[in-house]
């Protein structure tokens, strides 16, 4: 389980994460909403130890994650954040293989390749595996990116904005694929995300933040509801029951 | 043309011009010019193998291509602190007369001197031009107050310590050969096992966080590193401004791979090729009329601009 005790984070008095506390369901996705600077990232980025926290602790199963070697944790929690862009010319099984570090430390073993082909298998890759990733156009470099989280085969997979950029059909496919690593490998997902409709139809449990602070967490049937998107959003939404999912019009 | 057949190709060239260097018109009285020339070419292969191994992982650590220690101007702070540490204690003081006393303590500074920067300016997502911009002041900077302060040193220490302080090609530190030789070797192989995670931190911070780097402690192993790499080879041959980033983008260019293990190599190879086959060029068809590294400053100078027109465009 993960979890995190009054977390906050403040850049020159100025608070963005404010005692945060939220206990993150074990093999659940679970996606954190909320405006444009409502602190989601800062949380997720706080989570997977890329920022570090001005109060608060993140405990995993119960450890401070402070108190557990990077290597170590890199076996157990992956984050991959919004902006993915590399400098070198990688080719996407190259790209992939750098998930296998933490257990291989650079030199990969015959198991590490065959984790490497079937992450590369599940996001479909197979016929651009040796394609430069900045050939690539941006759904499938953002699937390369996934795949490359999915051969580093964490427990607790964190994702930042993993749907920026992509279309529709895109979209729904990473979607899709976050669902089976969950119902199939029982891995807990942590998403920021900020299309309301994606969040309603894939997650198990919502997290939305506000100002800073959890606004609310819960069940998605507890969460996608008129008053408390209002609270959160601070506009109105219609919320629909559409082929047994939460749907939500807000365009008009 | 496989990775590693071009790094044998590399090698058999660097040894036929340290070879050529060493034996072509020796003369009968071998024992007067091999070890002299030996000297030489040790300092010359040290140097290169300092400046690319330096170059390679500043970059790495600093996210880009076209910086490198000397660039930012670490290697004028060392001769900075030589010159102060004469100005202060004079010629005669224990700076002057032991050699490895001043070396630590000159090593000590710098690297007190590039943690405080990369604290200051590197820790702010500054990006490349601003860092340039930096680097191009301290040089500046570091420059002005060196022949400042040498302008008021007594004539006379000046003259006795001139050598050491305007060590170059021509006038190699001979009797430091064997500390820097020591102090590169032990530097090579404690890298060894990090290079690995140096490939890694090229995918940026926050994937090499991911995989489970600890960033903030590789960073720092790595900047005690470059000290030594820069200290060294600043007092051996002096300064080499610009060499550091011809031979680091060519190694970029002629690896296929982004391996550390490989670039380093390839780099180290093409340094010590040009030192050596320049300077042979030099003193035997130029007849010691120019000095190499006014060669490789004035071709690593346009290459540098190269550089920036082409990522100017990139952004």
């Amino acid at each position: 389980m993960l979890k995190t005790d009054n977390i906050s984070k403040y850049y020159d008095e100025k608070a963005v994460v404010e005692g945060v506390s939220v206990e993150i369901p074990k093999g659940r996705i679970t996606s954190f909403i909320g405006s444009n600077g409502a602190g989601k990232s800062t949380l997720l980025s706080i989570i997977s130890r890329l920022i570090k926290q001005s109060g608060g602790n993140v405990y995993l199963e119960g450890t401070p994650i402070t108190d557990i070697a990077d290597s170590e944790l890199a076996k157990r929690v992956s984050i991959l954040k919004q902006s993915s862009h590399v400098n070198i010319r990688l080719t996407v099984r190259e790209l992939v293989s750098f998930g296998r570090f933490p257990y291989s430390g650079g030199r990969l073993t015959k198991e590490d390749e065959e984790t490497v082909s079937r992450a590369i298998g599940y996001m479909d890759l197979e016929s651009s595996e040796n394609k430069y990733i900045d050939t690539l156009s941006g759904g499938q470099r953002q699937r390369a990116f996934i795949a490359m989280i999915i051969a580093q085969d964490t427990d607790y997979v964190l994702l930042d904005e993993p749907l920026n950029n992509l279309d529709m059909k895109h979209s729904v496919q990473i979607m899709k694929t976050l669902r089976r690593l969950t119902d199939e490998l029982g891995k807990t997902v942590v998403l920021v995300i900020h299309d309301i409709n994606f969040a309603s139809c894939y997650s198990d449990y919502i997290a939305a933040l506000k100002d800073g602070k959890l606004a609310g967490f819960g069940t998605v049937d507890e969460m996608i509801e008129g008053g408390i998107l209002r609270d959160v959003f601070g506009m109105e939404f219609d919320v629909r029951e559409m082929n047994g999912s939460r749907i939500c019009l807000y365009y008009t | 043309m496989r990775d590693s057949v071009k790094l044998a190709v590399l090698s058999a060239i660097a040894v036929c011009c340290i070879l050529l260097f060493m034996f072509y018109d020796a003369g009968s009285d071998l024992s007067f010019i091999l070890p002299e020339r030996g000297a030489k070419i040790a300092a010359m292969v040290l140097t290169g193998v300092a400046v690319a191994y330096s170059s390679v992982i500043f970059q790495t650590i600093t996210f880009n291509r076209i910086l490198t220690p000397s660039v930012m101007g670490f290697d004028s702070v060392y001769l900075f602190l030589q010159t102060t540490a004469l100005f202060l204690f004079g010629g005669g003081g224990l700076m002057m007369v032991n050699e490895t006393f001043n070396f630590s303590v000159s090593a000590l500074s710098l690297m007190l001197f590039i943690f405080f920067l990369y604290k200051l300016v590197f820790v702010r997502k500054g990006n490349v031009f601003f860092l340039m911009l930096v680097g191009v002041v301290m040089w500046t900077l570091f420059r002005s107050l060196t022949v400042f302060m040498q302008m008021l040193i007594d004539p006379n220490e000046y003259a006795v310590v001139q050598d050491a302080m305007f060590a170059s090609f021509n006038n190699v530190r001979a009797d430091l050969i064997g500390v820097s030789a020591v102090i590169i070797a032990v530097v090579v192989i404690f890298c060894v096992p990090m290079l690995r995670k140096l490939d890694v931190m090229l995918l940026g911070r926050e994937h090499a966080i991911n995989l489970g780097i600890s960033y903030d402690p590789l960073v720092k192993k790595v900047l005690i590193i470059i000290t030594l790499l820069v200290a060294v080879p600043t007092a051996l041959v002096g300064q080499m401004t610009f060499l550091g980033i011809i031979v680091s983008n060519l190694a970029y260019e002629t690896m296929k791979t982004y391996r550390h293990a490989y670039v380093i190599t390839c780099a180290s190879l093409i340094s010590v090729i040009a030192i050596i086959g320049g300077q042979f060029i030099l003193e035997r068809v130029f007849y010691f009329n120019i000095t190499i590294s006014v060669i490789i400053n004035f071709a690593g100078g346009i290459y540098f601009i190269y550089l920036l027109t082409r990522e100017s465009k990139r952004c």
